[in-house]
């Protein structure tokens, strides 16, 4: 049976384009990474957040191989948007991903089911190799597989692969180099499920497989093929309504069917020997069991923490120092100028905030690739969900959470292991709310005027306490808010948990480096984007003004520091002082100061929250510039001038006890980073996200401030 | 005996005899957790929820919730 519609003869020249599917835990970014080395890169699947890795080879006639990776499912039936990908990009030959040829990777110590999705691709007609992975651990697990008689009957190709030590891989190759056609067996005849509706439908699609038909009917509201003929789309309805096509139970009753086909196979070609016990089950004794189970998990979150919170610190200073040397270098060497301001204090500042995010990201991702590698991560997941539920989170986003007190940005991008788009949406809209080590250098400053350093209530340091109170409000608040979005959030996704536990192995180095490489080229690329554009735009707010004051402004500089007798530090100091308040930015503190008056903030308090959306630390620098402090590295002195500064109408104190909580719940709440804003819009694929995110921790903010400077 | 697969005792075997809830049966069946197929109880979550089984050769983990619309025959 051939067929016209559903299959893609392989054009001379063209290079040939291969999809790797497979189950998860399969090993299939394994052979994925084996395969395209560096080769890679990510994009994206129109309309759809999955991100899209793909990658080319070369085979051994120099031809060259276009693969990409789907996202890793058990069937054809998709339960997820990542899961109806597959079935989109495979029954649609004018898609433009449509591949000549589909690689299914099968863990051979797991035979039966992943021969369940091998075949549902064999029954749509598509050419198939099966790539046969694993074969060591069915070995010990004293399963010998016969691959010639599968390959027999399956009317495929069957390589033999051990992904994890590259062997097997030239085999897989020249299997590639021959021309494949599709296999000219059927494991389940579908038509002895249902025959009425899928006739009918094969009969307007103008398709001979019965299966696609049936794969179509399934899904018809998600396949691209339909976007371009709509009156099909309706003919299709018409006819599963005539027929009153069940789709789940027709799904059913067709896994029941293929398994018992493939039991029938397996049976043919599977001979089991003595197995030795796996050592899974007595790790599992240790990292699940009640006490020990937590402990160690708590012990690996301190080693993750630690290692982002204090050791990146060390990669950081140097990034730092670096963009340092480089602005000296500018400045001593360009003529002055716009262009001069620009380079320096726009674009190098908004580098600088970008690449100063990579060493958390690649220690972050270091650890979560290990520990997904390795099979823990499901184990904290196990251990963890009964705690995370009630708060409509998984327990994988334990980690996100955590790591979130160190920075949100790698933070929300590790939010990527979760499955449930819910869950995981709801861990990137309360990770933020986490108190990060930015808002350290603000709660420090503020906390250091509310209370003296001395002061001690029992054994404990007051300055403590208040700095550890609020690190407890922001989690608690995280929490909160994630009950509020499990109720406000709808999906038609149904939330499982269903979830394999797969067995213990050692991490594999090369994926670990190659999740490092493609993290931070994630970032860079995408959220640096954003990130530098805001800096840009901040930089135009703060140093320049309307009108001819901020250009007298300049005059006036100019002509002071002509003065022979003129202290030039003081001066710089006072005029980039008065250029802020002339500036944008700073006239845009003052039009605010209506709208922040009632919260205790004054137009001065109105600039540091402008130009402290680059970053959350921006405002102790901001009130060093606010208040002429020549030195910002000195943060006494900038504590000195705050205690000092009198409300110029009553003559009171400015930052009163009331003020001062309340700009630190301000900060603890209010969404004052750039680099967050822009991580989300890249992690969702859409601005609605980080638009509601942005406006709800506003609201929070003011809100919270605007109770604690009533009360206080 | 037949009972519902969150309620086996840990270690204790049984087979599948039918699902009560059509859109997670699904899920399980294209795992391989098919009517007839012989699955262990293998733990319980630190705090009671989830539970992990082993069917066929692997591991899998799930809601006790989801458990319960699983009826089994114990072996």
């Amino acid at each position: 049976m051939t067929n016209t519609d559903f299959s893609s003869p392989h054009k001379k020249n063209a290079p040939l384009k291969v999809a790797l599917l497979g189950n998860p835990n399969c090993g299939k970014s394994t052979l994925f990474n084996l395969l395209t080395g560096l080769n890679q890169q990510i994009g994206n699947f129109p309309g759809v957040t999955v991100d899209k890795r793909s990658g080319f080879f070369y085979l051994k006639d120099k031809s060259k191989v276009e693969l990409l990776d789907l996202p890793g499912t058990y069937s054809l039936f998709p339960k997820s948007l990542d899961e109806e990908l597959a079935v989109n990009i495979l029954t649609d030959p004018a898609n433009e991903n449509y591949p000549n040829l589909t690689i299914v990777v099968a863990d051979a110590s797991n035979l039966k089911r992943s021969l369940f999705l091998c075949t549902q691709v064999i029954d749509l007609k598509i050419p198939v190799i099966l790539a046969l992975n694993m074969m060591d651990l069915a070995e010990k697990n004293g399963i010998a597989i016969n691959t010639s008689i599968l390959s027999a009957q399956l009317g495929i190709p069957v390589v033999e692969l051990n992904a994890r030590k590259g062997q097997g891989l030239e085999e897989l190759k020249l299997a590639l180099s021959k021309n494949s056609l599709a296999s000219e067996i059927s494991i389940v005849d579908i038509e002895q499920i249902e025959n009425k509706a899928i006739n009918d439908i094969a009969r307007v699609l103008k398709v001979n497989c019965a299966f696609a038909s049936f794969i179509v009917a399934n899904n018809l509201h998600n396949i691209s093929y339909f976007n371009h003929n709509k009156e099909k789309r309706e003919e299709v309805k018409n006819i599963l309504e005539l027929n009153q096509f069940d789709a789940r139970k027709l799904q059913a009753l067709e896994s029941i069917e293929r398994y018992r086909q493939l039991s029938k196979i397996i049976g043919k070609i599977v001979s089991k020997k003595n197995a030795k016990p796996s050592r899974t089950y007595a790790i599992d004794k240790v990292l699940t069991h009640k006490y020990w189970g937590y402990l160690i998990f708590l012990a690996v979150l301190f080693a993750v923490f630690q290692t982002i919170f204090s050791f990146a610190s060390y990669p950081m200073d140097l990034i730092d120092k670096g963009f340092g040397a480089i602005a000296t270098l500018i400045n001593n060497n360009l003529p002055n100028g716009v262009f001069k301001e620009l380079l320096v204090n726009g674009i190098l500042a908004g580098l600088s905030g970008v690449v100063i995010f990579v060493p958390q990201i690649a220690m972050l991702f270091a650890f979560i690739s290990i520990l997904e590698d390795s099979g823990y991560m499901a184990r904290v997941s196990f251990i963890m969900d009964r705690l995370m539920q009630p708060f409509g989170l998984n327990g994988r986003s334990v980690i996100p959470l955590i790591s979130g007190v160190a920075c949100a940005v790698p933070a929300i991008m590790s939010a990527r292991t979760i499955s449930n788009y819910k869950e995981r949406l709801i861990t990137i809209l309360v990770t933020p709310l986490m108190s990060c080590s930015a808002r350290l250098p603000v709660y420090t400053l503020l906390v250091s005027i509310l209370v003296p350093n001395n002061a001690y209530v029992w054994i404990f340091n007051k300055q403590a306490l208040i700095l550890m109170a609020f690190y407890i409000i922001g989690f608690i608040a995280a929490l909160l808010f994630a009950v509020v979005f499990k109720w406000i959030l709808k999906t038609k996704e149904r939330s499982f948990f269903i979830m394999e536990l797969p067995f213990y192995k050692a991490p594999r180095w090369k994926n670990v480096g190659l999740t490092i490489l493609e993290k931070v080229k994630v970032f860079l690329f995408d959220a640096g984007k954003v990130i530098i554009a805001i800096s840009i735009v901040l930089w135009v707010l703060s140093s320049y003004g309307p009108g001819k004051k901020f250009e007298n402004l300049q005059k006036n500089h100019q002509q002071a520091l002509l003065n022979i007798n003129a202290n030039t530090d003081s001066l710089e100091t006072v005029f980039q002082s008065q250029k802020l308040e002339n500036s944008y930015a700073g006239i845009l503190g003052k039009t605010i100061e209506p709208a922040i008056k009632p919260i205790g903030f004054d137009w001065k308090i109105g600039i540091a929250l402008i130009t402290s959306f680059a970053a959350r630390e921006v405002f102790v620098g901001t009130m060093a510039t606010i208040y002429s402090v020549g030195n910002t590295e000195n943060t006494t002195s900038i504590r000195q001038k705050m205690i000092e500064e009198k409300n110029p109408v009553t003559g009171a104190n400015v930052y009163t006890t009331g003020v001062c909580i309340s700009l630190m719940f301000f900060y603890a709440f209010s969404m004052q980073c750039m680099s967050t804003v822009a991580v989300v819009y890249r992690e969702t694929k859409s601005w609605k996200w980080p638009v509601i995110q942005f406006v709800m921790m506003g609201v929070l903010a003011y809100l919270s401030s605007l109770l604690a400077f009533t009360i206080f | 005996m037949k009972l519902t697969l969150d309620k086996l005792a840990i270690g204790q075997q049984a087979t599948i005899e039918q699902f009560t809830d059509l859109d997670l049966s699904l899920k399980l069946l294209e795992m391989g957790c098919t009517p007839g197929e012989t699955i262990t109880m293998l733990s319980h979550a630190p705090l009671g929820d989830p539970i992990a089984i082993k069917i066929d050769n692997y591991l899998l983990s799930l809601r006790k919730k989801e458990a319960s619309t699983v009826l089994v025959n114990t072996i």
